[in-house]
């Protein structure tokens, strides 16, 4: 017997006024020709539209992100246009594929590089958790040597989730206090990976 | 933790270390350059010390296993149809055709005859994946000396050929598609009317390609006499497929020894002389044209099945493949051949069996060793990038560092079949 | 004359009379042996031979018998004559305590990384390559990890509950 369905079983009318989202204004004070609001919320706004992300490719996983950033599932429409390949340029790392011991001080070598504020998005099973190599050679998850903020399962993920990841990604930003890096916790959880 | 090592060692090389130049040369002594394993010209991870002399290339290091995991060991501890999922990730730009290889590998130990219909959608679907692979090889290089514009133009039928296969087997891109003994579902109209609308739109899109590209005179400029190899050496270093066919010696695995009922498609293979970068671009270009012209045919052959026939998708082996839901639940054999096989009961009888494919990158073969038990006693994947990466100081040894990354990006290696 | 398999054997028996044997041909492929010591020199044979012309190295990997004692690494040769279209497959048998096998490099360029992976699985000791480190795992490592009584998990993680993952416990 088949499962009931649960999603999408009342068809959206097509609606040509609302189908069309604006984003919600920060909470602020505003007037003719001035428009006051935190600064945080300020800086937030700004940083979560116009990421630069460091597509680290290893394996299947990169080739995914090829396809996201091609024209079929675009991910220049969230800001990501400029892909860098330095590290001391971009704020974030995108970990793809699976990382393996012998590549495991390379992933911490290059986040050592990015310059703060910086992010860590760990793409596809192997990233996450070692995927389906539990083997000798393959570290299990890039959390054991970098402290990342979004995992993406999947094997390898559909670009539909890469996009997901990276609004995600945008929503931290957007809600991260500017002392944030500056605070105990950020610095405990830097010493628990051994980072100064 | 090799490349950092190895970096420390540069930044504290005497001068005697360096290689000394001759005279004549710009400089004294060498420079060295990593172009490490995180590079945007690397596509996938592997690395190149580089010995440079102003801007040309004195010698070459090569240094791979940064994503080696494992696959020989894990495919000790698993069944024959676990076992697939793992090849998917050795040339994962074209994985259809690797599963298919460890399909004929293991049809050819368990002594199954597949009708002719599997294996004209068989030749189907990995032609389909050759076009894939070859597009993104061909792409890619673009990139590299500079039109970005091929690769994002072309990435959009990539997505047709991605819908071709999710509609077959659910995946686009580790497609883990057909099981042992044929595939697990029948195709479905709306992916022959895919493959329809794949084949009346690719061939102008490919025509664009190689406008674009073949009499572009800057691409030319940087891509002839760049990186060439002989036929001999190629063959020494163990070179297969396009690179060894751009080479001049024409041997394909779907001509010499066929498999899956090639030898029914009449196709040519596109041959170069020179061994060049331009060669391999050009070869993979034709490879194209001729791939289109397999499914063609191979899409004929499968419409003349009618009635009956057109059901057939498996061969008819209930103890190596599932039988039907229906079946298990009405009849007492289906029900115990489901069983032992998903249990694991079924044991393979023991013997020792080698067979190559002809993969993306050449000949892509598996050697598989059974005791008679579950799981394989050893299998080895024979990898062609593995292989014919050796040769990469021979064929840039003298040239510019320009050169070094297109003669890299032309040789189509992928890092997850090198290191496997 | 067309070269068939028995053709291939008469022809090496006839040069190294006993020193090949085992002599098989599993699915169709020409299978045998030889000592270690004469690797190279049926290899040699079998590219220079004018009728026999097996110029094409396809494979060149390890497998380990453990239980064969004195015996337990064989390198496996898979040799291909692209002209006729026929393969041949060629072992040698070492000692696992002394697994010392002449390199092929000076015949095949392509055997440099195939017998540098083999030494890097399972310790076989190429004398003569040019080059003999570890070429896929990590330069540290001091075992050699395709050898059966290794494992295939690393061993220091702490959150896989053995039990559920068929090692150890009870279920098996």
């Amino acid at each position: 017997m088949a499962r009931p369905v649960r999603f999408n079983i009342t068809p959206k009318e097509a609606d040509m006024q609302s189908h069309i989202m604006v984003a919600e204004a920060p909470a602020g004070h505003g007037g003719e020709g001035f428009f006051a609001t935190s600064f945080e919320k300020v800086v937030g706004l700004a940083r979560k539209n116009s990421i630069w992300p460091l597509p680290f490719a290893t394996s299947c996983c990169g080739i995914e992100f090829m396809a996201t950033m091609g024209s079929h599932y675009d991910l220049a429409r969230f800001g990501s246009e400029r892909v860098g390949f330095s590290p001391r340029q971009c704020d974030l790392l995108m970990v793809m594929g699976t990382i393996a011991k012998k590549m495991g001080p390379v992933v911490r070598q290059v986040y050592l590089q990015m310059a703060e504020p910086r992010w860590v998005m760990a793409v596809g099973a192997c990233a996450c958790s070692g995927g389906i190599f539990d083997s000798y050679s393959v570290l299990q998850g890039i959390d054991q040597v970098v402290p990342v903020d979004v995992y993406v399962p999947g094997c390898p993920p559909r670009p539909e989730a890469i996009i997901d990841g990276i609004l995600k990604v945008q929503e931290l930003i957007h809600n991260e206090g500017l002392r944030r890096r500056h605070s105990p916790q950020y610095k405990a959880l830097m010493e628990s990976y051994g980072i100064q | 933790m090799k490349c950092l090592a190895e970096e420390e060692r540069l930044n504290n090389m005497s001068v005697d270390e360096h290689i000394k130049l001759p005279e004549g040369s710009i400089e004294r002594q060498t420079t060295t350059l990593n172009l490490g394993p995180t590079h945007p010209a690397t596509h996938g991870v592997f690395q190149n010390i580089l010995e440079l002399d102003g801007e040309r290339i004195v010698s070459a290091e090569q240094t791979v296993g940064y994503i080696h995991r494992a696959f020989e060991k894990i495919a000790e501890r698993r069944p024959l149809y676990q076992i697939t999922p793992l090849t998917d990730r050795l040339n994962y730009c074209s994985a259809p055709i690797n599963n298919m290889g460890w399909h004929l590998t293991c049809e050819k130990l368990l002594g199954i005859q597949t009708p002719k219909r599997v294996d004209y959608l068989r030749i189907i679907i990995m032609e389909l994946a050759r076009i894939a692979d070859h597009l993104i090889c061909n792409s890619i290089v673009g990139v590299d000396t500079g039109a970005y514009t091929g690769f994002l133009y072309v990435m959009q039928y990539r997505e047709l050929i991605y819908e071709i296969w999710e509609e077959v087997c659910g995946s686009r891109l580790t497609t883990n598609i057909g099981r042992i003994g044929g595939f697990e579902r029948n195709f479905n109209d709306t992916s022959f009317r895919k493959l329809e609308k794949f084949l009346d739109e690719y061939p102008r899109v490919l025509r664009e390609f190689e406008n674009m590209f073949t009499r572009n005179r800057i691409f030319m400029e940087r891509t002839i006499g760049v990186g060439p190899i002989s036929g001999e050496r190629a063959l020494n270093y163990g070179f297969t497929g396009p690179n060894l066919r751009a080479a001049g010696v024409d041997y394909d695995v779907r001509v010499h020894t066929p498999y899956s009922s090639y030898e029914d498609i009449e196709f040519t293979i596109p041959i170069g002389s020179t061994g060049d970068c331009y060669d391999r671009f050009l070869v993979r270009n034709q490879e194209m044209w001729q791939s289109l012209n397999i499914i063609q045919q191979a899409y004929r052959k499968v419409q003349e099945f009618k009635g009956k026939d057109a059901e057939v998708f498996h061969a008819d082996v209930p103890e190596y493949y599932l039988p039907e839901k229906k079946d298990v639940y009405t009849k007492m054999e289906a029900l115990i051949w489901h069983f032992k096989i998903i249990m694991g009961e079924t044991d393979i009888p023991p013997g020792e069996v080698y067979l190559s494919v002809e993969g993306g990158n050449g000949e892509l073969g598996f050697y598989l060793i059974s005791d008679g038990g579950r799981t394989p006693y050893r299998l080895h994947f024979r990898r062609p990038c593995f292989v014919y990466y050796q040769a990469y100081e021979e064929l840039t040894k003298g040239s510019m560092l320009s050169d070094a990354i297109v003669t890299m990006s032309s040789l189509n290696l992928i890092a997850g079949e090198m290191d496997g | 004359m067309a070269l068939t398999n028995d053709s291939i054997k008469q022809k090496l028996v006839e040069k190294f009379q006993d020193q090949v044997y085992n002599f098989e041909e599993p699915y169709g492929m020409l299978t045998f042996e030889a000592p270690k010591d004469y690797n190279l020199k049926v290899m040699q044979f079998l590219y220079d031979d004018p009728e026999l012309r097996f110029r094409f190295l396809t494979d060149l990997q390890a497998v380990h018998y453990p239980h064969f004692k004195g015996r337990e690494l064989a390198v496996v040769y898979h040799l291909h004559n692209l002209v006729d279209n026929v393969r041949i497959r060629f072992k040698v048998f070492t000692d696992i305590n002394q697994p010392d096998v002449y390199t092929a490099t000076k015949l095949f360029e392509a055997a440099n990384w195939m017998e540098r992976e083999t030494y890097d699985f399972y310790g076989v000791n190429f004398v003569g390559h040019p080059n003999l480190k570890r070429i896929l795992n990590v330069d540290e490592m001091d075992y050699f990890p395709m050898r059966k009584e290794y494992p295939l998990e690393e061993q220091t993680r702490i959150d896989k509950d053995d039990e559920m993952f068929g090692r150890g416990g009870t279920i098996k």
